[in-house]
């Protein structure tokens, strides 16, 4: 009897002791990819992770390009039960770095080598104090024009512009022949990712570093900046009426049915023409916006890793891990429209513009021509940025002209 | 209004009628928009017309919308954040409800200093934007280690309808005959005798209006779920938010109509088949200040 | 009755959740507005700078003249037809409860459908305009959504959809609380119908214009929800309103100060419209 009591009072202690160690193996990913196609592109991770008896927990909150995912985080991180990680861009991810919440990558960064496979343009975003606090995903690339090859045919447009000059009188050809130049959705955010690859062919990445990164003021007082206003008046005249509040994945619609001929937009209207079955070449055609070739404005989607209790930080480092393996970085991107975030990954799996883009990439990053995204919170923190938006969109909405744009800019980024 | 006289008035009821049917139809007007194009094929509404009636009819849309729609990295569909909703919705307008007789009998069956100032200062509550509550709700919900659950999103709840349920329930026992209270009250009635026995009884109207104005609002509140639930509990507008707002892909126009319909069953259930107890209940005495 | 312990006590839990959750948090807010803060609450004191910020911000004279007008449109047109309809539906006519319900079933769906199906009907590609050029009526132009000047209009035009029917039920149980006799009593005296609906009935129906009031306020402060769904704020920023603003300031741009600055500003300006209800409200104690 005696020994039967301790007997079970000894596997009462160590059935405690052992449900105290015991891992939590599950995460909970916070984030805004709520569509068919990207959650196919999720599923790869979350299958991947499943296969190591790692359970994927998911908490999407879809809507404005992470704006109300971001809102939830902060509840969050307040009532301190932050999810495992979070989905950010740019600025956002050094903004809650400050906020020492974030939980510290390196061990996981050194053993895979992070710092020789990720581009340095990107690290500025997933570092916070030398310490790596985010895995990058992926790399979207702005400043890149889609066009459908049939109504350029029939507009008479034989050979890809090369300059803006000829970007125009393209345009005003697709125009004249009745069809839509520029398929466009009247969203700030919209209207700032052309503005993105505006300023990179008017002034190049020296004047884009200049005004926009570093906010040097002789940079946005320059004639440049109004004429890269007054090139954003040109492409005004070249939408349709209804422009406003369209959805950009409409406009993409309005380019695959060949209602328009163009299409100002980042590369993951990639995945619009794809899923309608359209051959890259062949249906539709993909360049950088002309006279920025050789230029890459890139955003890049991250997960953030928040500081979680140290039962899950063990599933924490392997979702680490899963993002940025080679295998992952591959099937994720071929579906999702961007580029691999590791310049180690093969190409072969990608399609024509996928192997463009990722070519541009590696050639940017060597030239240093790699620059981060304005429309998209890589060059100026959330703040900033916003104030950049409300220029842009209500000079795009014929509010102000451009010397009055000028001056609006200038006083909204003084330092 | 008191009788009138049929004859001569003839035209004047037409005319009535007919206005009243033409706002009925202008009323109708979005709803019937959201459901004939529910029950359309994808391509029939990309080439076609909004307002048309559907030439192919399908019930698929409502079908992915309930249990197949993409709402997150799984295609779910609505329904279990449907049962999330009511896990939510039920046990808050329950609670709240009752936190608003208890207050609007304490309120008008007993003086004491400060009465009406804190009868005030709770109304004033209805006017709180969500934006300042965020972040230190957020707090408080840590502390009190209700942070990401469904009792935490009933507190909230019950928090934020203390203003309106007390208004409601105030003004109605305002309005009660005092006799029957002072006989009660005679007859040895003590404090909950006189709430559970007599008030309460006789509330049917104004609980109804309590019931309908909180599940409504409980039910179709977006901001406070999405900040404080996590990805076990959060309620159904969450998930209508993810299913509708996607960034890209083709928009399905036809399964987020369904799916904004499903979302609105249960209130609009609610509004129809109380309707007539609604009105009754704001006779009888809430809106008379 | 004079108030012993119980009540108090029963009384305390509802008061202590409003004093910390409702005044407490403006209490903070009020601070945030006098501090440095940015991504999350920083507790660095910086004085009035977020208010001059605030002042200088283009984007908030914008929210503040949409509300203006958003404001007085959207509570005078839904008292003026909340009441029209009452007093239709209050003529004995058949089907009254199909009537009712039509009205009143709007306000059971919430803003992010309204917003949505509203956003449809209104977009001149594909809604009202659209039908209306396929009907034949080739000149009928309703692109007011897509219009920096009109837009803020269709926030009004959806926003009265949704709450004319509520104000109307509340306008109809106050009809049917007036006095009976005294509304024989002008009949026999030969007055026309319109004119006891004028001189008798609407005067005593002053309580219930304060509660349509006093509900259609609330709702055009938290209308966030509806703008977001119907415009999303644009086109550009023209159909912000303060709680927009709020939220753009607070969250998305991370400028809490600022945002605790516009809530503090919005705070007082409903304060002072409200106040006067409350003092009203306090007075008006019956018991025994």
């Amino acid at each position: 009897m005696r020994k039967k009591l301790i007997a079970t009072v000894l596997a009462g202690a160590f059935g405690f002791a052992g449900a105290s160690f015991a891992a939590d193996n599950s995460v909970e990913v916070l984030h805004w990819w709520t569509s068919g196609g990207e959650a196919a592109a999720l599923n790869v991770l979350k299958g991947n992770l499943e296969k190591q008896g790692i359970k994927w927990n998911d908490m999407p909150v879809a809507g404005g390009g992470g704006e109300a995912a971001m809102t939830a985080v902060r509840a969050r991180v307040t009532a301190g039960n932050p999810p495992t990680a979070v989905q950010m861009l740019g600025f956002d991810i050094l903004d809650w770095g400050k906020q020492g919440v974030v939980a510290d990558l390196n061990a996981v960064a050194a053993k895979e080598g992070w710092d020789k496979t990720v581009p340095a343009a990107l690290q500025k975003f997933s570092k916070y104090n030398g310490k790596w606090i985010a895995a990058p995903v992926n790399v979207h690339s702005t400043n890149w024009v889609w066009a459908n090859k049939e109504v350029l045919a029939k507009a008479g447009v034989t050979s890809d512009p090369k300059n803006w000059d000829e970007f125009i009188a393209a345009a005003e050809k697709v125009q004249k022949a009745g069809f839509i130049a520029i398929a466009h959705g009247g969203q700030p955010w919209q209207d700032a990712t052309i503005f993105d690859g505006v300023v990179l062919t008017t002034g190049g990445v020296d004047y884009y570093r200049a005004a926009f990164i570093d906010l040097d003021p002789k940079a946005i007082n320059s004639p440049t900046t109004e004429k890269v206003f007054q090139r954003m008046s040109q492409i005004r005249k070249l939408v349709d009426k209804d422009f406003s509040g369209r959805d950009w994945n409409v406009a993409s619609g309005m380019v695959i049915s060949g209602k328009a001929g163009f299409q100002i937009m980042g590369d993951w209207a990639k995945g619009e023409f794809l899923n309608a079955k359209k051959v890259p070449g062949k249906d539709f055609l993909c360049y950088r916006m002309p006279g920025t070739q050789g230029m890459v404005s890139f955003n890049s989607d991250q997960f953030v890793m928040f500081k979680v209790g140290s039962d899950k930080a063990d599933a924490q480092a392997k979702l680490a891990s899963a993002i940025l393996d080679p295998g992952f970085q591959s099937a994720f991107n071929v579906v999702k429209g961007s580029v691999p975030a590791r310049t180690d990954v093969p190409d072969t799996a990608f399609d024509a513009c996928g192997k463009k883009g990722m070519k541009d990439l590696a050639e940017a990053n060597k030239k240093n021509t790699l620059v981060g995204s304005i429309a998209h919170g890589h060059a100026v923190p959330a703040s900033q940025k916003n104030a950049i938006y409300d220029v842009v969109t209500r000079h795009f909405n014929g509010q102000i002209d451009d010397k009055k744009a000028v001056a609006d800019l200038a006083a909204a980024l003084k330092q | 209004m008191a009788e009138r006289r049929s004859t001569g008035l003839r035209a004047e009821r037409i005319i009535l009628y007919a206005v009243l049917l033409c706002l009925a139809g202008l009323f109708l007007l979005p709803v019937y928009v959201m459901l004939s194009n529910s029950v359309k094929p994808l391509d029939e509404i990309r080439s076609g017309n909004l307002m048309a009636l559907p030439i192919v009819w399908t019930i698929e849309p409502w079908l992915t919308a309930w249990s197949t729609a993409q709402i997150g990295v799984q295609p779910t569909g609505l329904k279990p954040y449907f049962i999330n909703s009511f896990l939510l919705v039920v046990p808050a307008v329950a609670i709240s409800t009752l936190i608003g007789a208890l207050n609007g009998y304490i309120l008008t069956q007993f003086k004491f200093r400060g009465a009406n100032l804190l009868f005030a200062a709770m109304l004033f509550s209805v006017f709180i934007p969500f934006q300042i509550v965020l972040i230190p709700m957020a707090k408080t919900l840590g502390i009190l280690g209700l942070a990401g659950t469904v009792k935490g999103l009933v507190f909230v709840n019950v928090v934020y309808g203390i203003g309106f349920t007390t208004l409601f329930f105030r003004n109605y026992y305002a309005a009660f005959p005092n006799e029957l209270i002072r006989s009660a009250r005679m007859d040895g009635a003590d404090f909950f005798g006189v709430l559970f026995r007599i008030l309460l009884p006789s509330s049917g109207p104004i609980i109804v209006v309590t019931v309908i104005w909180q599940f409504t609002n409980i039910w179709n509140e977006f901001l406070f779920g999405a900040s404080f639930s996590d990805y076990s509990s959060f309620p159904i507008t969450v998930a209508l938010n993810n299913l509708v707002n996607s960034s890209t892909g083709v928009k399905e126009y036809n399964v987020h109509f369904a799916g904004a319909f499903i979302a609105a069953i249960p209130t609009l259930v609610v509004y129809l088949v109380s309707g007539k107890y609604f009105v009754r209940g704001l006779m009888a005495g809430s809106v008379k200040g | 009755m004079r108030a012993g312990v119980l009540p108090k006590l029963l009384l305390s839990p509802s008061v202590l959740l409003v004093l910390v959750c409702v005044y407490g948090y403006i209490m903070f807010t009020i601070y945030l507005s006098f501090t440095s803060s940015t991504l999350m609450p920083s507790y660095e004191w910086t004085g009035t700078a977020s208010y001059q910020r605030l002042f200088a911000q283009e984007n908030w004279h914008v929210a503040l003249s949409n509300l203006w007008v958003f404001a007085s449109l959207y509570i005078g047109v839904a008292v003026v037809l909340g009441m029209g309809f009452a007093i239709l539906i209050d003529q004995h006519i058949r089907a009254e409860g199909v009537f009712r319900s039509i009205f009143l079933y709007p306000m059971a769906l919430s803003f992010i459908v309204t917003g949505t199906a509203w956003k449809w009907l209104l977009d001149p590609g594909v809604g009202l305009e659209h039908t209306m050029h396929d009907l034949g009526w080739e000149s009928f132009a309703f692109g007011w959504i897509k219009d920096s000047d009109m837009a803020i209009y269709c926030v009004v035009i959806a926003a009265v959809w949704q709450t004319t029917g509520f104000v109307m039920a509340l306008f109809l149980a106050g009809l049917r609380g007036v006095d009976a006799e005294q509304i024989s009593a002008a009949r026999v005296d030969g007055a026309r119908t319109w004119q006891i609906y004028l001189h008798i009935i609407i005067p005593q129906l002053g309580p219930v214009f304060v509660s349509a009031f006093v509900i259609l306020a609330h709702m055009a402060i938290k209308s966030y929800d509806l703008v977001i769904a119907l415009t999303n704020g644009g086109p550009g920023r023209s159909t912000w309103l303060p709680s927009v603003f709020m939220y753009q300031y607070s969250f998305t741009r991370n400028e809490m100060a600022i945002g605790a600055a516009s809530a503090v500003m919005m705070l007082a300006a409903i304060g002072m419209v409200v106040l006067p209800y409350l003092y009203s409200e306090m007075r008006k104690v019956k018991n025994g």
